[in-house]
């Protein structure tokens, strides 16, 4: 078990121009965390993962594994685990010979490789299937798979390349709780990359966003959802996604149409200072609701209706500054209104408006 | 494409086409192959049956399946009453065994670089491989001729196994090269982290995952060697004893008369060995050919 650290990291692609594929990374990660990285696809993710594996270059700074660097280590002298999206199973071993193949290479007794397949098949759910090669095993038992030859070696540091990615929804969930139940267990540091928020959010301790080979923020999934510390990762986080607009600031607070939603002394303030006119209005779905007819609020006109039973998602056009805008909002599932029909809409709860700048995307404290 | 899904799917397609077809394209399906098979394997069985046969009958005008067969021809070719038989077998053996290791080592391991690695010049390397194989073989005699005599080589086994991995090289290279391709990287990043070398990597899990890829080379290489003439005769001494099969048995073709129940016999025990090697590998062909052809 150990600590993991990257300082200052980066991995850059030669090319024209070259891709600066992760771009000073610094990340601590705790021993015994679990840490998700999560982005859209192309950030950096993957790059970021096999730089500490050692399986890609590290052109600028440091990877540290339980303190010491580890920059110039081949794989091998890492003490790391690692599951691949495609699993990677040796397809001319068997189960039992894939899980041991580690323990073989450093030299385990064959008894002790025996009894420790045995465990981890066990618990796996593999037992049966030892003998058999991966040809002959489904996707979720591949998987399975591919996380006890992990599990077996006992290293300092798993790390995880999408490892569900290739599995149907349901498996994927279940499989979800399985993989983060059994990292509490063995308290294994634990990197983590997907490019499913959901997954980022129900299983990291905490969640590292990147974009474009950029850390745009790591928090716990709470923070994460909470203050997001920049316009990016509101978008990103959270489903359906956060409603983000560009709306002129007025003396009270941000102009939508029909609706002036107030803001706070300090966060009127702090736009003034820094001389802004407009501001990138955050509001998640849930914190809009339906007005009644009298109430101030925006004039939406209702475009679709997803239906989830106990709530319902609507989505329609807002009108700001003549531009028709498209607005999500979360209201009852079972009193949701019809399409082609013009509701009002009211913020909830002003405490929960997001303020970013409207060029840097940077989070207004307020 | 995982390597494990093909003969899955290769299976599936064979299941229905089976299923669906109808009685009479059956019939006709048979039949045609039935023929074609017959037209292939006729050949073969004449000289088969014309190397039980005495020299004059083998050409008789009136065509026979037996007449006067025994085994005499294979008796006189084997007791080396016309050549040393038996070192001419020891002597392609020796080369075309050699050829094949050589060949299969270097390109196993050059196929796995030009595979594996980005180094600079990694594409004029293999195109390069490609060029050595645009010459006929006539013209290269002289200049390997050149090679041979610098190197003191001309006339011995060793430089006749050079010269044969320098044409069947680059071919199995290519070959080997679009078989590494069709496994994932994915597989040899997992065996360094299990804690494999490079080296390690290639040895342990590349290698034994391109068995089929290897057995065709094999074959290729071997046979190269084995039936090889223009080369052989050019490039090894011209003592009886020195000679390799495909050589040796021109002693049946005489400047006015051929022997041709001799010849017939002699040719099929040349052909036993490669029969053998055919057989040895045939197992890992049909995978290992579809898999050069699809990539590489
Ligand atoms: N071997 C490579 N050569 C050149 N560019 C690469 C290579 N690997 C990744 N990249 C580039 O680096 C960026 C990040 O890739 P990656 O880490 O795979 O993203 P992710 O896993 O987040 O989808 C992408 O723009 C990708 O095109
Ligand atoms: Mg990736």
């Amino acid at each position: 078990m150990a600590e993991v650290a990257y300082v200052s990291a980066s991995r850059v692609f030669a090319g024209n121009p070259p891709v600066r594929a992760v771009d000073q990374l610094e990340l601590d990660v705790a021993d015994g965390e679990f840490l998700v990285l999560v982005g859209p696809s192309g950030s950096g993710k993957s790059t970021a993962l096999r730089m500490l594996a050692g399986l890609e270059d590290v052109d600028e700074g440091a990877i540290k594994i339980g303190g010491k660097d580890v920059t110039n280590v081949p794989p091998k002298g890492r003490d790391i685990a690692m599951v691949f999206q495609s699993y990677a199973l040796y397809p001319h071993m068997t189960v039992a010979e894939n899980m041991g193949f580690a323990l073989k290479l450093r030299g385990t007794s064959k008894q002790e490789i025996k009894d420790k397949v045995a465990e981890a098949a066990k618990m796996l759910d593999l037992t049966k299937y030892l003998d058999r090669k991966p040809k002959a095993l489904s996707g979720g038992q591949r998987q399975r798979v591919a996380m006890g030859r992990a599990i077996v070696r006992e290293p300092s540091v798993f790390l995880m390349d999408e490892p569900l990615s290739n599995l149907d929804a349901k498996l994927r969930v279940e499989t979800r709780a399985n993989i983060a139940a059994l990292q509490q267990r063995l308290g294994t540091t634990t990197i983590y990359v997907t490019h499913d928020q959901v997954e980022a959010m129900t299983m990291g301790d905490r969640v590292a966003v990147l974009k474009d080979g950029l850390l745009q923020q790591c928090a716990s999934p709470r923070e994460l959802y909470d203050r997001p510390a920049n316009a990016f990762v509101a978008g990103f986080i959270g489903s359906p996604a956060m409603n983000l607009k560009t709306v002129p600031l007025t003396a009270e607070g941000a102009l939508l149409d029909g609706l002036t939603v107030p803001l706070t002394r300090s966060a009127l303030d702090k736009a003034s200072t820094e001389g802004l006119k407009e501001v990138t209005f955050g509001v998640r779905p849930e914190t809009l609701r339906l007005a009644g007819a009298d109430e101030e609020g925006m004039e939406l006109t209702v475009e679709l209706v997803e239906e989830l039973g106990a709530d319902a998602y609507v989505y329609g056009s807002v009108r700001i500054g003549g531009v028709p805008e498209r607005f999500i909002v979360r209201v009852d599932g079972r009193t949701p209104p019809a399409f082609g029909q013009n509701v009002k809409v009211a913020v909830r709860d002003t405490s929960e408006v997001h303020l970013f700048h409207p060029e840097s995307g940077a989070r207004l404290e307020v | 494409m995982t390597i494990e899904s093909l003969p899955i799917q290769v299976q599936a397609a064979r299941v229905s086409l089976r299923g669906k077809r109808s009685m009479g394209r059956s019939v006709a399906l048979h039949a045609t192959l039935t023929v074609a098979s017959l037209i292939a394997v006729f050949p073969v069985f004449w000289v088969l049956v014309t190397s039980f046969k005495p020299d004059a009958r083998a050409v008789a005008p009136t065509i026979r399946l037996f007449d006067e067969s025994s085994l005499a021809n294979y008796r006189d070719v084997l007791s080396g009453q016309q050549g040393d038989f038996l070192a001419w077998v020891l002597n392609s053996v020796e080369i075309a065994l050699l050829t094949t290791l050589i060949a299969v080592f270097l390109s196993a391991t050059t196929g796995y670089a030009v595979s594996r690695f980005r180094f600079p010049g990694s594409r004029k390397l293999l195109l390069s491989f490609l060029i050595a194989q645009m010459f006929p073989f006539a013209v290269l005699i002289v200049p390997l001729f050149n090679v041979l005599l610098s190197l003191g080589l001309q006339g011995t086994g060793i430089g006749l196994v050079l010269v044969y991995c320098t044409t069947s090289v680059p071919f199995c290279t290519y070959m080997l090269k679009g078989y590494f391709d069709t496994i994932p990287t994915d597989i040899d990043e997992s065996g360094r982290v299990d804690g494999l070398s490079p080296f390690g990597v290639f040895w342990r899990l590349v290698l034994p995952l391109a068995r089929p890829g290897l057995a065709v080379t094999a074959f290729y290489a071997f046979l190269t060697a084995w039936g090889e003439v223009a080369f052989a005769s050019a490039f090894l001494s011209a003592s009886d004893e020195s000679k390799t099969l495909a050589v040796g048995l021109q002693v049946f073709v005489q400047q006015n008369r051929v022997e041709w129940g001799h010849l017939a016999a002699a040719s099929i025990l040349v052909s036993i060995p490669a029969v053998a090697v055919f057989y040895l590998v045939q197992r890992f062909l049909v995978t290992g050919l579809a898999a050069g052809a699809v990539k590489g």
